[in-house]
C-alpha cells in the first residue's frame, strides 16, 4: 500500500479507537474528578455494556436495527442503575475513603467479571450492526495531466464506523453542555470544588455522588454498545479499555474533560498509526512511556490543575 | 494377694475364639471383593480443559467429545474391565495454571494419566511438570512441539496431527491451484510460529514464496490496522487465527478487500465455533479452508463419522443438535475421542493396573503403529510414530460454496510425513 492511503486508513482506524476511548475515559474522568474515586471496575462496566447489548439484541431477535436502537438507550441506563446501586451499597458505606474505594472497586471488578462468566459464559458473541456498508475511499495521485483521483486497494471504512465516530462526538458535546450549562452540571461542579461547602449550600452531595458514579458507568456502557458490532462481546474485554482509560485520564489531567478528550484523540490516533506502521506492541509501549514521562515532568497532566 | 493368671483353655474361651474365627471366615468373600476392587476402581483420566480464557469455545466442545467418548468406552466394558472416569479441571487457557492442574491430577486426584490440552502455550507450560511427575500426558494440540523434541517422553500426541505435517500437505494445493505469492497472517505465539516456519519452507519447496508475515497477538480485538501490510501483488492470503475475536478478524478481512480480494486459503481455526453463514462472511464464498475433519457431513460421509456425530450430539452442519447456533470445533475435537481410544488401546496392551504401570503404558503406546478408520478413529486412518510421539493422518481441504464447506481434496498420509526430529524412546522412563 502507498504511504498516503496507508496513513489515511491508519488515521481512520485510530479515529474509531479514539472515539470509543474518549467516551470510556470521560466516564472515568467524571468519577475521579467529582468523587475522587479511582474506579478500577470501570472496564467491567464497559464489558457489561457490550454483554447486555448482545442480550438485548438477541432477545429482540427479528430486526437488528430495532434491537440495536433499544440496546443503545436501555443498556447504558441499566448499567448506570447498577453502578448507582453499587455506589449506595458499597462506596457510600466506606465513606469514599481513597484506599478503601480502590479495594472495593477491585472487588466489584471481580464480581462483575465472574458473574458474567457464570451466566453469559466464556464465548465471544457478535452483535449485528444496524447498518454496515463498505465505503471505498479515493486517493489522489499526480499524473501527467495534473492531479487525479483513484481508488486504492484496501482503503475503505464502513458506514457504521463513521457513525460511531459521529455518535461519540455528539455524546461528548452533550456531556459538555450538561456540565457547563445545566443546573445539574452546576451542582456537580460545586461538589467537585468543595464538598462541604456544597453541602452547606443545600446540594444533595450523596445523591450527586450516586448519580455521577452511575453516569460514569453509563458512559462506559454506551461506548461498549457502540463498539460491540465492530468487536464482539466477551467477558474479558474490560481489561484494555480500563488500562487505556487510565492512560488517557492521567495524560489529560485527572478530572479534566477537555484534557481527557484530547488525550483520547492523541492515544487513539497514535495507537492506530503506530500499530499500522510499526507494531501494536510498540504503540502500547509508547503510550505507557508517555504516561511515565508525564508523571515525572507534569504530574497534573496536560490540562489538570495542580492540587495541593 | 493376687489371683494367679491362668493360661488354661476354658470352654468359654474356646467358644469365643471359634466365634471370632467363624465371623472372620464369614467375611472372607468380602475381603476377596475388596482385593479385586483395587483393579475395579475407575481408571482416572485427568482432563485439562480450557473452560475459560481464550480457548473456551474449544474447551466446551473438547469437553462434550470427551464425555461422549468416555460414555462409549464404558458401555463397551471400560478399560481392562475398569470404568473410565474423567476428572476435568479448568486451566483458564493459561500456561501457569496448566502446570498447576497437572500437579493436581497427580497429587490430589491420583489420576492415571493427563489428557486433553489444546493451546500450544499451555502444552509447553504444562508438559515439563508432567514429565517430572512421570504422568503420561496425552495432548490434543496440533503443535509441532511434541514431534520437534522440545518436550519429554511422557508427552504424547496420538490423536491429532501436527501443524508441520498439515501445512506440508497444504502447500502443493495452494501453489498449484491458488497462487505462489503468499501473505501469511497468523497468531503471534507458538502455534502461529509453527505455521509461519513450516508453511514458508513448504511453499518455497513448491517454488512459491511468502511475501509478508503478519503476526497478530491472539488477544487482539481489532484487525484492520494490520491489513495494509499485505503487499499489493499478493496472490493468496493464508490466514490462521485463534482466540475469541476470530469472527471479527475474518469480517474485517472481508471489509478490507471489498470486491477485489485475492485468493484466500485459511485454516478453519479462524472460524472454529463460528457459523460460516454469519453476516459479513459472504465474501468467503469461493475461498478454501484446511479442515482437520469436515464440519459439514459430506455426500460420501463414512459410517464412522455419522456414528461420531450422533454420539457427540452434532448435526449435519457441524452444530449442536440441541442448538443450531452452537457451532462445534469439528476440525479439532475428534482428537479427544481418538486419544481416549488410544489410551484404552495402550492400557490394554500394557495390562495397566495402577500408577506403577505408567512406564509400561508409555511403551505400549509407543508400540502402536496403525490406527484403522473405525468408530474409534472416525476422522480417518492414522499412522503413529512411536519415536516422535506424533500421529500422522489425512488432511482435508474444503471450499466455501453457498455458505457451506464442501470437501474438494483429501491428502494422503504420505503427503504429511517428514523425517524424524527426535527419538523419545531413548530417554529414560
Amino acid at each position: 500500500m502507498d504511504f498516503g492511503p496507508y496513513l489515511m486508513l491508519a488515521t481512520l482506524e485510530g479515529a474509531v479507537t479514539a472515539a470509543v476511548l474518549a467516551l470510556t475515559a470521560s466516564g472515568l474522568a467524571l468519577v475521579f474528578g467529582i468523587m475522587r474515586v479511582v474506579n478500577v471496575a470501570h472496564g467491567e462496566f464497559f464489558m457489561l455494556g457490550a454483554v447486555l447489548a448482545w442480550w438485548v439484541t438477541d432477545l429482540m431477535g427479528a430486526t437488528p436495527v430495532l434491537g440495536f436502537a433499544i440496546a443503545l438507550v436501555v443498556v447504558p441506563l441499566m448499567v448506570a442503575a447498577l453502578a448507582t446501586f453499587a455506589d449506595m451499597t458499597i462506596l457510600k458505606r466506606i465513606n469514599y475513603d481513597p484506599e478503601r474505594t480502590i479495594v472495593a472497586t477491585i472487588g466489584i471488578l471481580y464480581i462483575l467479571q465472574q458473574v458474567t462468566l457464570m451466566t453469559y459464559g466464556p464465548d465471544a458473541r457478535p452483535v449485528t450492526a444496524p447498518f454496515n456498508t463498505r465505503l471505498a475511499l479515493p486517493w489522489f495521485e499526480r499524473t501527467e495531466d495534473g492531479i487525479s483521483l483513484y481508488w486504492p486497494w484496501g482503503l475503505s471504512i464502513t458506514s457504521y464506523k463513521l457513525a460511531v465516530i459521529g455518535a461519540a462526538g455528539g455524546v461528548l458535546l452533550g456531556l459538555w453542555a450538561v456540565m457547563k450549562r445545566s443546573r445539574l452540571g452546576l451542582m456537580m461542579r460545586a461538589t467537585e470544588q468543595d464538598r462541604e461547602m456544597a453541602l452547606a449550600f443545600g446540594i444533595p452531595v450523596e445523591r450527586i455522588y450516586a448519580l455521577v458514579f452511575g453516569m460514569g458507568a453509563g458512559l462506559a456502557a454506551l461506548a461498549a454498545v457502540l463498539v460491540v458490532p465492530i468487536q464482539q462481546a466477551h467477558y474479558l474485554m474490560g481489561g484494555d479499555p480500563l488500562l487505556l482509560s487510565f492512560i488517557v485520564v492521567i495524560i489529560g489531567g485527572l478530572g479534566s474533560l477537555p484534557g481527557t478528550v484530547l488525550a483520547a484523540l492523541l492515544i487513539g490516533l497514535s495507537d492506530g498509526i503506530i500499530s499500522v506502521f510499526f507494531s501494536p506492541t510498540l504503540a502500547k509501549i509508547l503510550a505507557t512511556l508517555l504516561v511515565a514521562m508525564l508523571l515525572v515532568f507534569r504530574p497534573q497532566g496536560m490540562f489538570g490543575e495542580r492540587r495541593l | 494377694m493376687t489371683k494367679p493368671k491362668t493360661t488354661q483353655t476354658t470352654r468359654r474361651g474356646a467358644l469365643k475364639t471359634l466365634a471370632l474365627g467363624g465371623g472372620a471366615a464369614a467375611t472372607l468373600p468380602l475381603w476377596a471383593r475388596y482385593t479385586s476392587a483395587q483393579t475395579a476402581a475407575p481408571v482416572k483420566v485427568g482432563f485439562q480443559v480450557h473452560r475459560t480464557g481464550i480457548g473456551a469455545a474449544y474447551g466446551r466442545w473438547y469437553d462434550r467429545t470427551t464425555t461422549a467418548a468416555a460414555a462409549l468406552i464404558n458401555e463397551q466394558g471400560g478399560i481392562n474391565g475398569r470404568p473410565i472416569e474423567i476428572v476435568a479441571e479448568d486451566d483458564g487457557t493459561d500456561p501457569k495454571r496448566g502446570a498447576e492442574v497437572v500437579e493436581k491430577f497427580v497429587s490430589q486426584h491420583q489420576c492415571d494419566v493427563g489428557f486433553g490440552t489444546l493451546f500450544s502455550h499451555v502444552v509447553i507450560g504444562s508438559a515439563p511438570r508432567a514429565g517430572e511427575l512421570k504422568l503420561p500426558y496425552f495432548v490434543v494440540s496440533e503443535g509441532h512441539h511434541v514431534a520437534s523434541g522440545m518436550l519429554n517422553r511422557y508427552t504424547l500426541q496420538p490423536g491429532i496431527t501436527d501443524v508441520k505435517s498439515q501445512v506440508q500437505a497444504m502447500a502443493p494445493f495452494v501453489a498449484e491451484n491458488l497462487g505462489k505469492k503468499v501473505t501469511m497472517i497468523f497468531p503471534d505465539f507458538a502455534f502461529g510460529h509453527d505455521h509461519r516456519d513450516f508453511f514458508t519452507a513448504a511453499i518455497e519447496a513448491q517454488g512459491g514464496e511468502v511475501l509478508e508475515h503478519i503476526a497478530i497477538p491472539p488477544t487482539e480485538t481489532s484487525f484492520t490496522k494490520y491489513f495494509p501490510k499485505i503487499p499489493r501483488d499478493t496472490e493468496v492470503i493464508y490466514h490462521v487465527m485463534v482466540g475469541p475475536a476470530v469472527l471479527t478478524f475474518v469480517k474485517e478481512l472481508g471489509e478490507f478487500f471489498g470486491p477485489s480480494r485475492p485468493e484466500i486459503f485459511g485454516f478453519i481455526d479462524s472460524l472454529e465455533a463460528v457459523d460460516i453463514a454469519s453476516p459479513g462472511l459472504e465474501f468467503l464464498d469461493g475461498t478454501y479452508f484446511w479442515e482437520g475433519n469436515p464440519r459439514y457431513a459430506q455426500d460420501n460421509q463414512s459410517d464412522y463419522d455419522a456414528f461420531f456425530r450422533a454420539r457427540v450430539g452434532v448435526d449435519a452442519n457441524g452444530a449442536s443438535i440441541s442448538d443450531p447456533k452452537d457451532v462445534s470445533t469439528y476440525a479439532h475435537m475428534f482428537g479427544c475421542w481418538e486419544t481416549l481410544h488410544v489410551i484404552k488401546a495402550g492400557m490394554e496392551a500394557a495390562g495397566y493396573q495402577s500408577a506403577a504401570d505408567r512406564g509400561k503404558l508409555i511403551e505400549a503406546v509407543e508400540a502402536i503403529e496403525e490406527m484403522p478408520h473405525s468408530n474409534a478413529y472416525p476422522q480417518g486412518a492414522k499412522i503413529f510414530n512411536g519415536k516422535t510421539h506424533q500421529v500422522f493422518g489425512h488432511q482435508y481441504i474444503s471450499k466455501v460454496v453457498d455458505g457451506k464447506l464442501l470437501l474438494v481434496h483429501t491428502t494422503s498420509i504420505e503427503d504429511t510425513l517428514y523425517p524424524d526430529e527426535v527419538d523419545y524412546t531413548t530417554q529414560p522412563l
